[in-house]
């Protein structure tokens, strides 16, 4: 990694100075990335306190580079989750307000900026400041989804959801292409709070998009009887994915083979919340430099209004395009929220693991060229590839996001490799 | 157990109070900042629910002066102590010392002067009440002049000496004295040096250290290897010595 990164307990002093905060570094993009080699990166893992927590509200104040791990850690036993929780436990707090992070109940939780409280924040003129919806509106809905370019988040206040038990009910069900998914996506969602699946991009023609599609909710008290969950991986758990993203072959083979391990359609169980919302951070755990394998990853949200053929569509794009890894991830969204820049609109979301190499640019242009078409956008903290232009074409919100920046960084001290790339910052 | 551990807001002193509070024994922090430590306490609380004896005092180790009163206040709270772990201390860059003669008296001071009249303090009241355990961070730094860490080193060395004379003087006594050499450990203190092989986790250090607390060990290097990596280099000739850069 360029730069230097700045490892301390103490981040109200370590931030005097500092253009960009860095938390666990699992967003795929450049966006924790400094602009130069000079630059003053905090890194906030060191920084992981908890400040407050109160039993009866469940609301927590912590420092901003407490990671999501320790949180469900401490409080599941008391509980309490985290009320979003992205693929990976992975993060810290500072990260997933900066990215305003989605999870398989976005389409009944919003993003993770919508259960925060209040910020407390070091701004690029040193000065120190609480914001939250009632106070420095403006500055609290910029940073949430901000990419840590309004100012370095120092502590996080957030509700956490109360759950009634640490075990989480799953029905899981083969499907045989991607109309019948999204079919199944829609269904789920009024009745299930958790959605997700994932589909094998691989094969082409009539069987494109044949998948598995999951739904969960907390199981509850009678359901899951007594018995702690397990930490470590659930053996029994359907995914249980080696590290075949690495070769196109055994990928293929692969899903062939999952696809009908999981010989009955229809599967419900009683699955701990490990292996059901971080499948493959049992992978990325020891395979921890995850970009420097040569992967990115690619993720965008087509509207609603473009509908099922829309997905369709893009989907043939790209495995038409190649370049993709089998594994492509597809969730639908609700409703926008008040994050400035945040990434999900009421649509579909589509993740995509990509092989880095020489054709990458060539594919990420034309799959932002139909997301352009169709009004969507990508996720900002998975890009470090998508052109200025197809940016500014995506998002008619920049301009509101670019005013804040003129009203708390007028002179743009805080930046990243992203703002520069994508912003226009001076490098 | 009942413990000070003086440095326990950050790095590796964080990790020995925290694990020390998650099984149980009383912890009194001792730090700079008043604000800091409230913090540190706090989350200490927050993490271990049940824990009810928590208390902190601000001592700075360039106030000797604060010394007795930062350990009344402990004994105040946890009702006489019996355990004490140092992990406070300075760390600069040997390019930066040499370059900074004001802090060159300063890092010398604190790391050695200081840290031993605070264990003199520590010492008296310890064996007063017969006895106790008092573990101290050095440093392998400290075992072989070596040109990356001169100064720093050296008041490491000073260090080790005094403990080592304290283990051997008070030991009948019912003093328990462990000397901790942490060789390269992933702190707020290293954050921007390169790992070198073998670096350690602060939460790996603070295992090894209260099991050698319990089991009354008076040297232990962590992560444990480095007791060989120091072995083969106290042995180098001078004439290698000179010619490395480590
Ligand atoms: C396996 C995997 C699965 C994932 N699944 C999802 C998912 O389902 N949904 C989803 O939304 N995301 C997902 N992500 C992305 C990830 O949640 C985000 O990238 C998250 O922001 C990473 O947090 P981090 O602490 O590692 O931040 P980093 O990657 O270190 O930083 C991310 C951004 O946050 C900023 N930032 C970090 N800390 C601060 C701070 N204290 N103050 C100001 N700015 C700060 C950085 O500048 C940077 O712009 C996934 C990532 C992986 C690796
Ligand atoms: N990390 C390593 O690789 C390594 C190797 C060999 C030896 N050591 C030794 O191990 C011990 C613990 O270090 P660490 O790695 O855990 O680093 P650390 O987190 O930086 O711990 C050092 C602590 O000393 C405090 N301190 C500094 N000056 C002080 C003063 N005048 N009075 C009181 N406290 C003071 C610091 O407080 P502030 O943060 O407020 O400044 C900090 O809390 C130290 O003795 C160090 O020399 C470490």
């Amino acid at each position: 990694m360029p730069g230097r990164e700045l490892l301390s307990e103490n981040l109200e002093a370590a931030t005097r100075g500092a253009v960009l905060c860095r938390g666990l570094g699992r967003s795929y993009g450049d966006s924790s990335l400094p602009a130069r080699l000079e630059d003053k990166v905090v890194g906030t893992q060191l920084a992981n306190r908890i400040l407050a927590f109160d039993a009866e509200t469940g609301v927590l104040r912590a420092e901003a580079g407490f990671c999501l791990a320790e949180l469900n850690r401490l409080f599941m036993p008391r509980g309490f989750f985290s009320p979003v929780t992205p693929g990976t436990k992975f993060v810290t707090l500072g990260g997933m307000v900066a990215s305003d992070v989605h999870g398989k109940n976005h389409h009944v939780a919003g993003c993770f900026g919508a259960h925060v409280r209040a910020l407390r924040m070091r701004l690029a003129d040193e000065s120190l400041v609480e914001c939250s919806p009632t106070e420095h509106t403006d500055l609290f809905y910029g940073t949430i989804g901000g990419m840590g370019l309004l100012g370095h988040i120092l502590e996080v206040e957030v509700t956490l959801q109360r759950i009634p038990s640490p075990w989480v009910w799953m029905e899981s069900e083969r499907v045989g292409d991607i109309d019948a998914y999204m079919d199944g996506l829609s269904r789920a969602a009024p009745t299930w709070p958790m959605t997700m699946g994932w589909i094998d991009c691989l094969h082409r023609g009539r069987n494109m998009g044949r998948g598995i599609l999951m739904a969960g909710r907390w199981a509850t008290v009678e359901e899951a009887g007594s018995e702690p969950p397990r930490t470590a991986r659930d053996k029994t758990f359907p995914i249980d994915l080696p590290n075949w993203a690495l070769n196109s072959f055994t990928a293929r083979a692969f899903n062939t083979a999952y696809y009908h391990r999981q010989l009955q359609r229809h599967v419900t169980k009683l699955v701990s919340p490990d292996p059901f919302f971080y499948p493959l951070d049992a992978i990325l755990h020891w395979n921890r430099a995850y970009g420097s394998r040569g992967f990115t990853q690619y993720q965008c949200v087509l509207p609603r209004a473009a509908g099922a053929p829309a997905v369709r569509e893009f989907m043939e794009r790209l495995t038409k395009l190649g370049g993709a890894s089998p594994l492509c991830v597809i969730k639908d969204c609700g409703p926008e929220g008040k994050g400035v820049l945040s990434f999900p609109l009421e649509g579909t979301s589509i993740a995509v693991d990509m092989a880095v190499s020489p054709a990458l640019q060539g594919i990420v242009d034309s799959l932002n060229e139909f997301v352009i078409a169709t009004g969507g956008r990508i996720y900002l903290t998975k890009d470090s590839f998508t052109r200025p232009e197809h940016f500014r074409a995506m998002e008619p919100r920049l301009p509101s996001f670019l005013a804040l920046r003129e009203k708390w960084d007028p002179k743009r001290r805080l930046r990243s490799a992203q703002s520069v790339r994508l912003f226009g910052d001076r490098a | 157990m009942k413990a000070i551990v003086f440095g326990g807001t950050t790095g590796m002193g964080r990790a020995i109070a925290q694990r020390l509070a998650e099984r149980g024994d009383a912890v009194f922090l001792l730090s700079i900042d008043q604000e800091d430590l409230a913090r540190s306490a706090a989350d200490l609380k927050a993490r271990h629910p049940q824990q009810a004896d928590l208390g902190y005092a601000v001592c700075n180790l360039e106030e000797p002066q604060g010394f007795a009163a930062a350990l009344d206040a402990a004994d105040a709270a946890l009702g006489n102590f019996d355990t004490v772990i140092v992990t406070a201390a300075l760390f600069a860059s040997q390019e930066a010392l040499e370059a900074d003669i004001e802090l060159t008296r300063r890092l010398l001071t604190v790391n050695y002067a200081n840290t031993v009249v605070f264990c003199e303090h520590v010492r008296k009241r310890l064996l007063a009440r017969g006895g106790g355990h008092l573990a101290v961070f050095s440093s392998v730094a400290g075992d072989r002049g070596r040109k990356p860490v001169m100064i720093y080193g050296s008041s490491k060395a000073g260090l080790s000496v005094y403990l080592e004379a304290l283990d051997h003087k008070y030991h009948e006594a019912g003093l328990h004295v462990l000397c901790v050499k942490p060789g390269f450990v992933k702190t707020g203190m290293t954050a921007g040096l390169k790992p070198p092989p073998f670096a350690g986790e602060p939460e790996g250090v603070a295992k090894d250290v209260i099991r050698a607390l319990d089991r009354g060990t008076p040297l232990i290097y962590a992560p444990r290897i480095w007791r060989l990596v120091m072995l083969v280099i106290r042995h180098l000739p001078r004439f290698v010595m000179r010619k490395i850069a480590f």
